[in-house]
């Protein structure tokens, strides 16, 4: 596969969570709003990057018995690291997004994507593989926060065009549930 | 690149090396974030102080005190112009909300008066209890102006002044039992010094 | 009392998969059959006991006193994957039948975002030990509620007539969404 392919997968036809259902806990408990899909997203796409990165470089050095306790301490110290630049200089994201955040650390994609791509592929391949599912995966949080932001708030990024309130079931659990449930249908008719 | 036999040694050294790089990289990380992790959380707190209490000129902050009341903390962060009290911003609580929590800061008057609310915390339900909230709905003003000793801060249903939210009678009761919390207790202080 | 406010609470008015969406991964992948639910339940239990148990000693008298607090995310999903690498060693050897039926998802455990968010949501609430460990407990309880019903009412539409871009993914995302409707019945109980 070429790299420009490698890069798409991502976006639709691979799409992580539209199309291969990973990473799903914080797609539910994030996507209130457009904006907080989309802060989730990029975090978790920096935490891919680099840990690709990284695996990619020192697979040679790891002992194939001892590469998931090691990937797992890798890919925990960049979660950490996000943590704490966004407690320090994003604190109402970083509040927003509360509990999720350390939870990057067993979002699926990332330990999938160390395991199955970046510990056999070289560096170039493995930092796009890591760009285009994390972008594929920030594409997905931010459809879907905005279409429970529309309609359940009546606004777009925070921005209201209604007045007072929305159909409120969709910035709670169910609506969470059901919203997904029709995006993944519609991402299955796009995919045909 | 061909990956390392699985010899004891060969695992134990790549974990131990591993985990030292990771342990030493975060805590350069922290080091540098720690300031302005410290800086981030006072802005917020002072942010809610500004919004609560009439302009003051010295650093709230610093010249807080605290008790321990009904198993938590208030907060108390007196706001002075020129060395004179304006106002003190509480910060409270009640455990008593819909569904959990909520933290609130109340700005008293020196004379207990209640000059406004905020909400600093809560996880009341979106469309109704959120309504406690400033930028969802004004119900939080009705409490400007009230001073407890002459109105009963209080929901209408349980007696008292306060027009509950609509369909949200014990979110509004718990936010009401938060209000008094700050204002008893700062009463009591104000007596006791 | 307290306690069973902390058990009421997380089995049902605040349950970790319907209203917390902690542990969707197994949630969707396992729920196809009845039994296999119940093995997963069973296994997701033991681990989340366990490692909410441990992680607390480990926050307690190490991160805490050494002011280490940022490595709390290490440690503890550290301790989840020795646990589960536990499990599947004790599994093999005394139910080979069990540990075939779960298959992938019994490493999937590690990765599982109900069990590190327990943990983490125990040290958030400050509980101290007896607390964290019922607090572990009722959400496994309620996990494993969740799953088993959810696996049941999957069961029975796999027989129903449903639109072909429907099935099996969409159309359990918007039963479950169903379900956790049904549970926002249980807020105020508390």
């Amino acid at each position: 596969m070429n790299q420009l392919q490698n890069f798409t997968k991502g976006f639709i036809r691979e799409n992580p969570v539209f199309a291969l259902f990973l990473g799903l806990c914080p797609v539910l408990g994030v996507t209130t709003t457009a904006i907080n899909g989309m802060g989730m997203g990029l975090a978790t796409t920096f935490v891919l990057l680099m840990s690709n990165i990284v695996i990619s470089l020192v697979k040679g050095f790891i002992p194939a018995n001892v590469r998931i306790p090691s990937f797992i301490v890798i890919i925990a110290s960049f979660v950490t690291i996000v943590q704490l630049t966004m407690q320090a200089y994003l604190p109402s994201l970083f509040e927003a997004l509360g509990l999720f955040i350390p939870l990057i650390v067993v979002n699926c994609i990332v330990l999938g994507r160390a395991e199955a791509f970046a510990s056999k592929n070289n560096l170039i391949s493995s930092i796009i593989d890591g760009l285009g599912m994390g972008l594929g995966f920030t594409f997905a949080l931010t459809l879907l926060g905005a279409v429970r932001e529309i309609l359940g708030s009546g606004s777009f990024f925070g921005m209201k065009f209604i007045q007072g309130d929305g159909i409120l079931i969709f910035i709670l659990s169910p609506g969470a549930f059901i919203a997904l449930g029709y995006l993944i249908m519609l991402a299955r008719k796009v995919n045909k | 690149m061909a990956k390392r036999e699985s010899t004891i040694g060969n695992m134990i050294l790549a974990l131990t090396v591993i985990t030292f790089v990771a342990a030493s990289a975060l805590g350069a990380v922290y080091t540098i974030t720690s300031e302005p992790i410290q800086q981030a959380m006072l802005a917020k707190k002072n942010n809610a102080i500004k919004e609560v209490i009439p302009e003051f000129n010295n650093l709230p902050s610093e010249e807080s005190y605290k008790i321990a009341v009904d198993g938590d903390t208030l907060y108390f962060y007196p706001g002075k112009m020129d060395g004179e009290l304006v106002g003190t911003a509480v910060e409270t609580f009640t455990k008593s909300g819909f569904s959990g929590e909520i933290r609130i800061m109340v700005g008293l008057l020196p004379d207990g008066t209640i000059n406004d609310v905020t909400v600093l915390k809560h996880e009341e339900t979106p469309g109704l209890g959120d309504k406690m909230e400033k930028k969802k709905s004004d119900w939080s003003n009705q409490f400007r102006g009230k001073n407890p000793a002459e109105h009963n801060i209080a929901v209408t249903k349980d007696g008292g002044e306060i027009d509950a939210i609509t369909a949200s009678t014990i979110s509004s009761r718990a936010f009401c039992e938060a209000v008094s919390r700050a204002y008893l207790n700062y009463m009591n202080e104000k007596e006791n010094n | 009392m307290e306690y069973l406010l902390i058990i009421i609470s997380a089995v049902f008015v605040n349950n970790i998969v319907l209203s917390k969406f902690l542990g969707i991964c197994p949630f969707i992948g396992v729920s196809g059959k009845v039994e296999t639910s119940i093995g997963m339940a069973g296994a997701v239990t033991f681990v989340m006991t366990i490692a909410t148990l441990v992680t607390y000693l480990i926050r307690t008298y190490i991160l805490i006193p050494f002011g280490i607090e940022y490595m709390q995310t290490i440690t503890f999903i550290l301790v989840i994957a020795s646990l589960v690498q536990l499990v599947e060693i004790i599994l093999k050897k005394a139910s080979p039948a069990l540990y075939q039926a779960l298959g992938i998802f019994l490493p999937l455990i590690t990765t599982n975002c109900a069990v590190l968010g327990v943990a983490i949501l125990a040290g958030q609430n400050d509980y101290n030990l007896i607390k964290s460990i019922v607090f572990a407990i009722a959400n496994s309880i309620g996990f494993s509620i969740a799953l088993i019903i959810f696996a049941g009412l999957r069961e029975q539409f796999e027989l129903a007539d449903i639109p072909q871009a429907m099935k099996g993914v969409p159309i359990a995302f918007i039963v479950a969404g169903l379900l956790a409707m049904a549970f926002m019945g249980f807020a105020g109980i508390a």
